[in-house]
């Protein structure tokens, strides 16, 4: 199989995946507004957790790996590497744009406010605007060489500044809820709540994995295709 | 080897000052640009309920930040020029040896800004620190380190860019989120006369910042320099 055979099939496969994941968000929303009870404190607002908290999981996977990838093709030097952890950076911030959204509309009738900066907000939002800056680089860089290394590094870079930008923001004080899953004691959520939940951070992380599958496949397509005008140009 | 690593490292920087001390414009550009930036923040602010000393910290870091971009931009825009760059890359001088000296010549740029607008920053804002001076100079090196390290290595990219003006605060400044807000933490509780002990859990994360991406940048530069 060719190359671009590969990446075509890669691409219908992300493009199934994708289906799924999207038929899975449906019945995330069906499940949330219908039969998932009413959270006594915050009202129907709290429902808008089921996708923010999900999609904010899918965000940081992303970017992480983004980050891991970036240090594989560092030290192993395949274009594959490069090219996923663009698509992951890429799909990664649609994602953000998504959970940067949902979060100050949650924030708004509950906090009172649509933004504040505590600590979790402003290491996302760095998080977040980090991961633009390294779509931006990569769109400044025309050689496919010096892109994928200078790219890599900034990601690497990134990786390693996330906690660092965490623990700086935290310090400042911080307002976002607790954790209520991920907790030595165990989840404070009530069961038919965290169904919900675990059935959205699925979805959320199968619709990451689909939408990565297919700009990656768009991305070798891309490349494949470049070669061949390059080859052209030579002949 | 270690001797000809240090050799190295000093003629790059030696280099780098020389070609400054001869024209002086970045280094008189970046000096009027902080005392120009000190003196607006001055005014950026209701002067009936914020006083002098709570807007000074602030205004002493963002203007080290802005001065450091203008002076960063210039190490490697000075190797593109003449493609001087690959002139260096024949030399026999290893990529550590080109970044540390690109580094120790931007931390000398740097660190002479910063000395000479700091009595500045003193007189301005009216903030009686004499005492306090060796320990807020300790923050200002500290801070000034990482920065250099980080925003070197950054530099480095971006001349091979288009845009590369604008492309460096870009990329630099979320890495300066953890140097910069300690710094300010650091000097807001210096002016304020605050015991030590409520300073060394920023100290520490400025120094772990320190230790950590200088030695990452270093490990980097080798991948950014190779053709």
């Amino acid at each position: 199989m060719t190359r671009r055979e590969r990446a075509l099939q890669t691409a219908r496969r992300g493009g199934l995946v994708t289906v799924i994941a999207l038929v899975g968000l449906a019945v995330v929303y069906v499940r949330a507004i219908a039969f998932t009870p009413i959270e006594r404190t915050q009202g129907p607002a709290q429902k808008i957790f089921y996708v923010h908290a999900p999609i904010a999981w899918a965000t940081m996977l992303a970017f992480a790996v983004t980050g891991l990838l970036s240090l594989l093709y560092l030290t192993m030097r395949d274009r594959k590497f490069d090219l996923m952890a663009a698509a992951s950076a890429e799909v990664g911030t649609a994602l953000g744009i998504a959970m940067l959204t949902t979060g100050p509309l949650w924030a708004k009738p509950i906090w009172g406010t649509f933004w504040t900066w505590d600590a979790r907000l402003t290491s996302t939002l760095f998080t977040f605007l980090l991961f633009v800056g390294y779509l931006v680089l990569r769109g400044a860089l025309s050689d496919f060489e010096v892109r994928a290394r200078f790219s890599a590094v900034l990601g690497v870079m990134a990786l390693v500044l996330v906690p660092f930008i965490h623990v700086t923001v935290y310090w400042f004080r911080t307002l976002h809820p607790d954790p209520v899953v991920m907790k030595p004691e165990g989840p404070s959520l009530p069961a038919v709540m965290l169904t919900t939940l675990l059935t959205s951070l699925i979805v959320c992380t199968v619709l990451y994995i689909g939408l990565v599958m297919q700009r990656y496949a768009l991305a070798v397509l891309e490349d494949v295709r470049e070669e061949e005008e390059a080859g052209d140009g030579i002949s | 080897m270690a001797g000809n690593l240090l050799t190295a490292t000093a003629a790059i920087a030696r280099k780098d000052l020389k070609v400054e001390w001869r024209t002086k414009t970045a280094f008189m550009s970046s000096l009027v640009f902080a005392v120009l930036v000190l003196a607006v923040l001055y005014f950026a602010r209701d002067k009936t309920s914020v006083g002098d000393f709570d807007i000074a910290p602030g205004a002493l870091w963002v203007t080290f930040t802005f001065a450091g971009m203008l002076g960063l931009n210039r190490a490697f825009l000075l190797e593109r020029e003449n493609r001087a760059l690959d002139g260096l890359r024949l030399t026999p001088v290893t990529p550590t040896a080109l970044f540390l000296g690109k580094v120790i010549g931007n931390l000398i740029f740097l660190g002479v800004v910063e000395l000479v607008s700091l009595p500045l920053f003193i007189l301005f804002y009216d903030v009686p620190i004499w005492r306090q001076l060796p320990i807020l100079l300790a923050v200002v090196a500290l801070a000034t380190v990482g920065y250099v390290a980080v925003g070197t290595l950054l530099s480095a990219m971006v001349v091979r860019t288009r845009f590369s003006e604008v492309m460096l605060p870009v990329l630099l400044l979320p890495f300066l989120v953890p140097p910069i807000v300690s710094a300010v933490q650091l000097t807001w509780r210096i002016l304020a006369l605050r015991p030590l002990s409520e300073l060394t859990g920023w100290l520490s994360l400025l120094a772990a910042f320190d230790v950590i991406f200088f030695t990452l940048s270093l490990l980097l530069f080798e991948a950014i320099l190779i053709e």
